[in-house]
């Protein structure tokens, strides 16, 4: 069985209560998990990949001035 | 032949590698590349084009406004690499240089129970303790870590999508 690293140490997942969930937008695509516990929160891991550059471009610029 | 005004290309490429230097810069010891970090920030902080500096020390001070939990470090995480800067143009006028870390970076087994949403690249080679250059703000939907890990995972390294972008258009 796997294990899950928690507030209250490594614990069997089933024990565990599991929910996940995404964000995708033009931002960003996010996926978190959460692991609970009779009603606690032990264990929340996200993961974000970028989407937006920091870009500086001339037109940019021209905006300033 | 006819000539034609521009920027070069090469140039824009050489500005993420500090080949130019207009006025009076820093004294690089070495021709390594400097060491970049990627720190965390809390959602009801104010980091933005305006930010110059992480104002805190790597592993011991915090800036402020900066996450802190458990297995959190001030500063954050050292990014291990960059793809090599690259400079294209698609005509004489329009160009883009860029570059993007060469790999993901992680934090690991950390609790951050107060909301965060950027994270801020800076350069801890130059400047000084407590006055590291900044690079850039990246911002992301607010976030909480519970024992667990908090992944930045990076763009591809392309024209469109590197994470830093200079361009002419």
């Amino acid at each position: 069985m796997a294990t899950v690293f928690t507030t209250k140490g490594d614990m069997d997942e089933s024990l565990l209560e599991k929910r996940e969930g995404v964000v995708d937008n033009d931002h960003e695509y996010t996926k978190w998990v959460e692991y609970w516990h009779e009603g606690e929160l032990v264990h929340r891991s996200a993961h974000v990949t970028l989407k937006q550059a920091a870009v500086w471009s001339d037109s940019e610029v021209a905006q300033i001035g | 032949m006819a000539n034609t005004q521009s920027m070069c290309t090469s140039f824009m490429g050489q500005l993420f590698t500090g080949t130019h230097n207009f006025g009076v810069g820093v004294t690089r010891g070495s021709t390594a590349a400097d060491t970049f970090y990627a720190a965390l920030f809390l959602a009801s902080s104010t980091i933005n084009a305006s930010t110059t500096a992480y104002t805190g020390t790597v592993g011991s001070v915090a800036m402020s406004g900066e996450v802190s939990g458990t297995n959190y470090t001030p500063g954050g995480t050292a990014i291990s690499s960059w793809n090599a800067p690259t400079a294209t143009n698609s005509s004489a006028t329009a160009g883009v240089a860029f570059t993007t870390p060469a790999a993901n970076v992680s934090y690991t087994n950390v609790t951050l129970t107060t909301a965060f949403d950027a994270v801020l690249i800076f350069n801890n080679s130059q400047g000084s303790s407590g006055n590291r250059p900044a690079v850039s703000v990246h911002t992301f939907g607010s976030q909480t870590i519970t024992a667990g890990t908090f992944t930045l995972t990076m763009p591809s390294n392309t024209t469109t999508t590197a994470l830093l972008r200079l361009s002419t258009t």
